[in-house]
């Protein structure tokens, strides 16, 4: 194990290793002399611009991205104007600023998504120099024009340029600038020859950095460290002064006895840093200035990029790729030589014990008697999780689980967790992958946003693997995934659209939160109307449906849909959007095909439009509801003509419609009223209105007999009916003669039986009589008893010999009538015997 | 109780639950206004909301005056209207005007619409063509349910009937789904849900849906199964006349939500006084699933009984009569109280139905329930049409006809409906159309000429339309086939043997023996046979749309016995008082408790006086 410290060298109390991430992939004809080169933290793609300055249209320079492992992502020649900076955005979209302040922005893959400009001034004074920054709110441009002017934009996701004030004295570009967030504020630090000024939204302030000397000459470089909290200033002596990037406190001051402006410089740090440093790049020697005054120095064959993380320091040349970073102490503390940290002795108990020898036992023992048994398997876990090499990391792994088997109470979290995200770390790390994360860059980054730009790199099935692995609940993990491997699925345009909804359904399947409805948005966004179609047809609940199909205007599929969905909100919202797109014909011809949009929509009209609904009806040629439509508007209708010549359209309607019985009642209806208007006028009857039965009933209690009878004639009105009528109307009005009269006129439809009891009813014993010899035989009992002769129902009854009858007979006996009763008996006793 | 009640029947679920949610929901909807303001609540909805919050209650929460919605231009002098409505078109109309018309002398005011249970698209389309869409906020209350008793559940929407099976408008099926789910939601999860009808599965898919939309928590069920059934799976039960005492009380004196006024004539006093039916009324309890014959002889077995117990204060002493006063002297007032109307109320119907036309006409119901001795039958509607005994009755018995007969004869249907119109009017003509769309009252059609159409028609186009187009036929010429039912279900007990009233064997008692409702016997066989296996025939002839689906949790559905035997069943259209009846009948029979959750209770003339067509 001693060969792991080889590539350390101490700095001051700590130490600093050099770890190999990569052989890089690409091949670069000229290493990156002359190029414009971007990369991005957390293990980010590279791009490349090689000689962005060249202006001669016949060759133009190519722009080229890769992954951080140097695989070829894209590649495309570059068309627009000069390029001064590259930069990327925290969401790996690549950002080109040109001279003249325009910023073209292009997706990992090359293709462009959009542009904003830097302001107006900036298109004749020119860019002369720009940084990407990148802060809480998101991704900043600065830049700094020909007229010596600064332009800053703190979040292009939210465009708000401000121009910053005037920097006096300055003439031309700064000798070196960087860009401070501080206090929710963004700013600029620039140097002007020995000057040192803070420009921020309203002022430009001297500034004079403490224990920093106007002697050690002007300020030739300066550097910010990746959480914008210490600053670096280099000198043309070279000096090198860092302190904290408010300027109120200075750390320390070396002399690096090289006035040569460096090509780069960069803090080198991490969380927790004993000994955070400077690194300088030279030409051929890369400079690692401790702040306690000690340097390392690395030669260097090629030109290479250095880029800041969180916890480190990668340099990219042209054929591999390191990470300088200070040994974490954990590391430190296992790995030192000589060290007898808990964690350093259980990973020699350990390796002891794959020996088979029993020098494992003292080990344990010497941790245990310290009690230092869960703290060395925590060093382990730990040290694992910074190592970059897997075959350590498993020895260190191995060496832990073999100590937690002696411990009895303790939580085995924390080392679950980290060999699954050292499984997931290792995974993305491979070259194929090429996001060379380090264990504390993933805490920061986050699993949601790994999985993210796995997706936006297109890993889908990394991703995938990655979810499942580290049992991500479906909705934020594997639906996730799909949803944006689906609508990159949909844009692919070799593949026919069957083949692209075949693949799609059999993915996604019916995987929770993936809405088919969204990837069809894309299929639409992407111009393929037909695919979204078919996309739609998987969407399980139909109402998602809908928005989309109307967006397409397929609007009877869509209103099908919403029909099929069951939610009439949903139909009736298609429907208003049908009204108002379609012309009246084919609205009509629309909803006739939907039976249930057509009655929402009826019901509407019903309520709202009136005259919508005759046109509904005429459209349809349903010329019974047309009818019932014109029957009801007569019911509004006050005045007569109106009211005949509605009525007088049902008719015409309903005879198309060959309902003759509806024809025939309506033109009796019109008949009626014409009649009842005539009389109104003659007598003032009031009739208008009325029911023909009350017509009639009016007419008998006004003792307009004879009009009566005529609309008995003309409306064929039923005699029983008519008898009913006239015979309640006669008692009613006590006209007994009459009544008796009009009982003689014919032999009575409603047999007399009804006489005798409307009699009654009118309290007259004496008339009902009368009629009670007329009853057919049948009803003979009921007669007599109805105006109360027992006598003469019991004789009736008797006469009849009906059980029944002398049963109802004798029910109304009381004992009073004891010889009706005996008779009676006998009767009965008599029919019994038979 | 003569009854052989068993006596291991579950307890119910406390409802009362959904009273206080209701209640909170409203008053968190009244806060989202604050200051004064006047209330104004749709005519239909007065009688839920006092069930819900009384007008103290409102009060307090800062409502200054209350007024109806009439449609009439408004009076208020507040700053703030309020109006608590159900979505109709015609209110919000209403509304709009009120709004313009403030808004042409330039008054300033805040309005708040609050829709109940929901609001409809169209209704904020309304607003919108009004140009008063930013003038007003909208809110909605989900009042979905209210507890009528313990056992009954209404959605008090009365126009479910008409807008879903007349007008064809399935936008309340959400609102049934919704109902159910919070019901779900509360007192779920159901182990199986049985239905029948279009409509219920519908409602059925609409509850299912927002139950995968929800989260879903381990609850303990409080309700076991479900049964959804649309009231046009059964039109003959509500057309028959009621003689159950609660059906009867509602029949003659209209309950409304729970509540029932008696006029002078049963209070034996110039006032008229309302009375709360429910089981919390100790005599009404008792009485209300009896046949009217013995309810009499009941009620004045309990008189003698009140008497002695008023009797036991003769020969007390001081202290005792104190403890008398004191503890039992309220009861029996209050019991007394009751009695007395009761007694009215019981006179009253005794009065109007006891005399020989009412005999005469439930013996013509009879008939057609048995198929016996139709020619006597018409010819005694042709004379209760020619008499004009009663437009809403005539029209009954023409349904219950037409019916019971598979449809009339041409020449009966051209002539009855003739006759029905010179007596009450032309204007009936589109009721008759309302009558015939719905398959209340229709045409003998010559045997085959729809199926002879429908295969045409289906030959022509694809499966899926030609159903749709079966839907649309089915609903030209719904065949009730009740004939066919009556006999597959024996929904008509043997005449031969007297039935005893007293001890009812079946359901059959709700209609003096004549006759057992379809519905609840659908719902009986259906609980024993666990589904609709072997009722296929039966299904057919209702035009199917039956479905039984065992629920997620099939978990407890063993352990838990007790909760097995709660049963909820969901009317979609309305159910009667009678139906209740006879639920509550067989769940004393089988051990099971039903919860009857519909969207009104209805009766014949409520039932039909939703399809009159002359009330524009």
């Amino acid at each position: 194990m001693a060969f792991i410290t080889a590539s350390w060298n101490p700095l001051g109390d700590a130490f600093y290793r050099k770890t190999d991430l990569y052989e890089m992939s690409w091949s670069l004809r000229d290493g990156l002399r002359d190029s414009l080169v971007a990369a991005a933290p957390y293990g980010g793609p590279i791009a490349l611009l090689r000689e962005p300055q060249r202006r001669s249209p016949s060759s133009r320079p190519q722009l080229e991205i890769y992954s951080a492992s140097g695989g070829t992502v894209a590649s495309f020649p570059w068309k627009s104007g000069p390029v001064v900076q590259l930069g990327w955005t925290v969401s790996d979209e690549l950002l080109c600023i040109q001279e003249d302040g325009t910023v073209l922005i292009y997706d990992l893959f090359g293709s462009f998504k959009r542009h904003f400009s830097m302001g107006q001034e900036v298109v004749q004074s020119q860019v002369m120099e720009a940084k990407v920054f990148h802060s809480p709110y998101g991704t900043g441009i600065a830049i700094v024009t020909s007229s010596s002017r600064f332009t800053l934009a703190t979040n292009i996701d939210d465009l708000k340029l401000r121009r910053l004030p005037e920097v006096p004295g300055l003439q031309g570009k700064p000798s070196c600038w960087v860009v401070l967030t501080q206090d929710r504020q963004t700013k600029v630090l620039l140097s002007n020859g020995p000057e040192l000024f803070i420009l921020d939204n309203t002022s430009c302030t001297v500034v004079c950095p403490p224990g920093l000397s106007p002697q050690d000459g002007n300020i030739v470089h300066m550097s910010v460290s990746f959480s914008y909290k210490y600053l670096a200033l280099l000198t043309d002596s070279g000096h090198l002064w860092t302190g904290l990037s408010t300027l109120q406190e200075k750390l320390s001051d070396v002399d690096t006895k090289k006035t040569m402006a460096p090509k780069q410089m960069l803090w080198c740090r991490r969380p927790k840093s004993q000994q955070p440093s400077v690194v300088l790049m030279w030409d051929r020697l890369l400079l690692v200035v401790g702040v306690c005054n000690e340097t390392i120095q690395y030669p260097i064959e090629d030109p290479c990029v250095l880029v800041g993380e969180m916890d480190g320091v990668r340099i990219i040349s042209s054929s591999n790729q390191e990470l300088l970073q200070e040994v974490p102490l954990v590391c430190q503390d296992i790995f030192k030589i000589a060290s007898m940290a808990p964690g350093a002795l259980l990973l020699e108990a350990h390796r002891e014990y794959e020996k088979s020898s029993q020098k494992a036992d003292e080990y344990l023992r010497e941790i245990k008697e310290q009690s230092m048994l869960g703290e060395a398997v925590r060093q382990c876990v730990e040290a694992a999780g910074h190592e970059y090499d897997t075959n350590t990391q498993k020895s260190l792994m191995r060496a832990a689980s073999f100590g937690k088997c002696f411990l009895t109470d303790f939580s085995p979290d924390q080392f679950v967790t980290t060999c699954r995200e050292l499984r997931v770390l290792n995974a993305v790390r491979d070259s194929s992958v090429g996001l060379p994360l380090t264990h504390t860059q993933f805490k920061q980054l986050t699993l949601q946003v790994l999985i993210d730009r796995l997706v936006y790199r297109q890993f889908y099935p990394l991703a995938i693997e990655v979810c499942r692995y580290l049992k991500i609940p479906d909705y934020q993990g594997v639906s996730r995934v799909l949803k944006h491997w689906a609508s990159c699925k949909v844009q692919q345009k070799d593949l026919t659209d069957d083949a692209i909804a075949r693949a799609v359904c059999m993915k996604v399947g019916d995987s929770p939160g993936v809405s088919y409805s969204d990837i069809a948005a894309k299929a639409y966004e992407c111009g393929r109307a037909e695919l979204a179609i078919k996309l739609l047809d998987f969407e399980a609940r139909s109402g998602e449906q809908v928005p989309l199909l109307l967006k397409m205007k397929r609007s009877q599929l869509a209103l099908s849909k919403a029909v099929e969905s069951g939610d009439t909100d949903l139909v009736y919202t298609v429907v208003s959007y049908l009204k108002n797109e379609m012309n009246r014909g084919d609205f009509f011809m629309t909803l006739r095909n939907q039976p249930v949009a057509l009655s929402l929509y009826r019901q509407f009209c019903k309520l709202q439009e009136q005259e919508t609904l005759k046109d509904l009806y005429n459209q349809d040629d349903d010329h019974q509801e047309l009818a019932n439509y014109y029957v009801t508007a007569s019911y509004r209708e006050k005045r007569l003509e109106g009211r005949l010549s509605l009525l007088q359209s049902a008719v015409d309607e309903y005879n198309k419609a060959k309902n003759e019985f509806a024809v025939k009642t309506t033109e009796d209806e019109m008949r009626l009223l014409r009649f009842q208007r005539k009389l109104d006028d003659e007598k003032g009857a009031g009739l208008l209105g009325l029911s023909l039965q009350v017509t009639m009933e009016t007419l008998l209690s006004l003792g307009l007999h004879k009009q009566a009878e005529q609309l008995y004639k003309d409306f064929r009105v039923p005699d029983k009916r008519y008898w009913w009528l006239k015979l309640k109307s006669l008692a009613e009005k006590e006209e007994w003669d009459e009544l008796e009269k009009f009982s003689k006129s014919k032999k009575s439809p409603i047999g007399y039986l009804a006489f005798v009891e409307v009699c009654i009813k009118c309290n007259n014993k004496y008339e009902a009589k009368k009629y009670v010899s007329k009853v057919t035989p049948e009803q003979k009992v009921k007669a007599h008893l109805a105006v109360g002769d027992l006598e003469g129902a019991a004789d009736a009854a008797i006469e009849r010999r009906n059980e029944a009858e002398i049963g109802a007979v004798l029910s109304r006996c009381s004992a009073s009538n004891s010889l009706v009763i005996e008779r009676l008996n006998q009767a009965r006793a008599a029919i019994a015997k038979k | 109780m003569a009854h052989s009640a068993r006596r291991d029947s579950p307890e119910l679920p406390d409802f009362s639950i959904l009273k206080r949610l209701a209640r909170d929901q409203l008053i968190y909807l009244l806060e989202q206004l604050p200051g004064k303001k006047d209330l104004f609540i749709e005519a239909d909805l007065m009688s839920p909301l006092d069930r819900i919050a009384n007008v103290s209650t409102l009060k307090q929460h800062e409502v200054d005056k209350l007024y109806k919605v009439e449609h009439k231009p408004v009076i208020s002098t507040s700053d703030q209207l309020c109006f608590l409505i159900r979505p109709r078109i015609q209110t919000v109309k209403w509304i709009c005007d009120v709004v313009n018309t403030d808004k042409v002398p330039g008054k300033s005011r805040r309005y708040k619409i609050i829709f109940t249970p929901q609001k409809f698209y169209a209704c904020e389309a309304v607003l919108e063509e009004q140009g008063i869409f930013g003038d007003v906020s909208i809110d909605e209350w989900p009042f979905y349910l209210l507890p009528l008793d313990d056992d009954i559940i209404s959605l008090e929407l009365p126009e479910f009937f008409q807008d879903n099976f007349l007008a064809g408008d399935q936008r309340w099926v959400r609102t049934a789904g919704s109902a159910l789910h919070l019901l779900y939601s509360l007192y779920g999860p159901f182990s199986k849900v049985y239905g029948i009808g279009r409509c219920s599965k519908m409602a059925y898919e609409s509850w299912r849906e927002q139950v995968e939309e929800g989260e879903q928590k381990a609850r303990q069920a409080e309700i076991g199964n479900v049964f959804l059934i649309d009231r046009d799976v059964d039109f003959v039960t509500p057309l028959c006349s009621q003689i159950v005492y609660e059906g009867l009380v509602d029949d003659i004196f209209r309950i409304k939500c729970g509540c029932v006024e008696f006029g002078p004539d049963v209070t034996a006093s110039d006032k008229s006084v309302k009375v709360m039916l429910n089981s919390h009324d100790k005599v009404f309890s008792e009485i209300r699933n009896e046949h009217f014959s013995h309810v009499f002889g009941f009620l004045s077995q309990k008189a003698r009984n009140l008497q002695t117990a008023y009797d036991k204060r003769q020969g007390m002493d001081i202290k005792q009569m104190k403890t008398f006063v004191s503890e039992e002297l309220k009861g029996l007032k209050q019991e007394h109280r009751l009695l007395s109307l009761h007694i009215g109320a019981s006179e009253s119907i005794m009065k109007k139905k006891t005399k020989q036309d009412f005999q005469e006409l439930l013996k013509t119901e009879h008939l057609l329930l048995e198929g016996f001795e139709i020619r006597e039958c018409i010819s005694y509607i042709e004379e209760h049409i020619n008499r004009q005994v009663s437009m809403i009755e005539s029209l009954r018995l023409l349904c219950l006809l037409s019916i019971t007969e598979n449809g009339l004869l041409p020449k009966d249907y051209r002539s009855l409906k003739a006759q029905y119109l010179q007596s009450y009017g032309v204007d009936h003509l589109l009721t008759f159309s309302n009558l015939r769309q719905l398959g209340l009252l229709v045409e003998q059609q010559p045997g085959e000429t729809l199926t002879v159409m429908e295969s045409k028609v289906g030959k022509l186009v694809n499966d899926k339309t030609a159903g749709k187009l079966t839907d649309a036929f089915s609903s030209l010429a719904k065949k009730s086939n009740f004939r066919a039912l009556s006999r597959k279900l024996n929904l008509v007990p043997k005449t031969d043997e007297e039935y005893d009233l007293r001890v009812p064997r079946d359901m059959a008692y709700i209609f003096s023996g004549a006759y057992i409702p379809l519905s609840c016997k659908l719902i009986e066989q259906v609980l024993e046979r666990d589904g609709w296996t072997g009722l296929e025939e039966v299904t057919r002839l209702l035009n199917g749309h039956e479905f039984a689906v065992t629920g997620s949790s099939g978990v407890d559905s063993r352990g838990k016995n007790d909760t097995q035997r709660i049963i909820l069943v969901m009317f979609l259209g309305g159910c009667t008082y009678s139906e209740i009846s006879a639920l509550r009948f067989l769940g004393r029979e089988k051990g099971y408790k039903f919860i009857v959750v519909t969207t009104a209770i209805t009766n014949s003339s409520r039932l039909l006086e939703a399809l009159l067509d002359n009330h524009v």
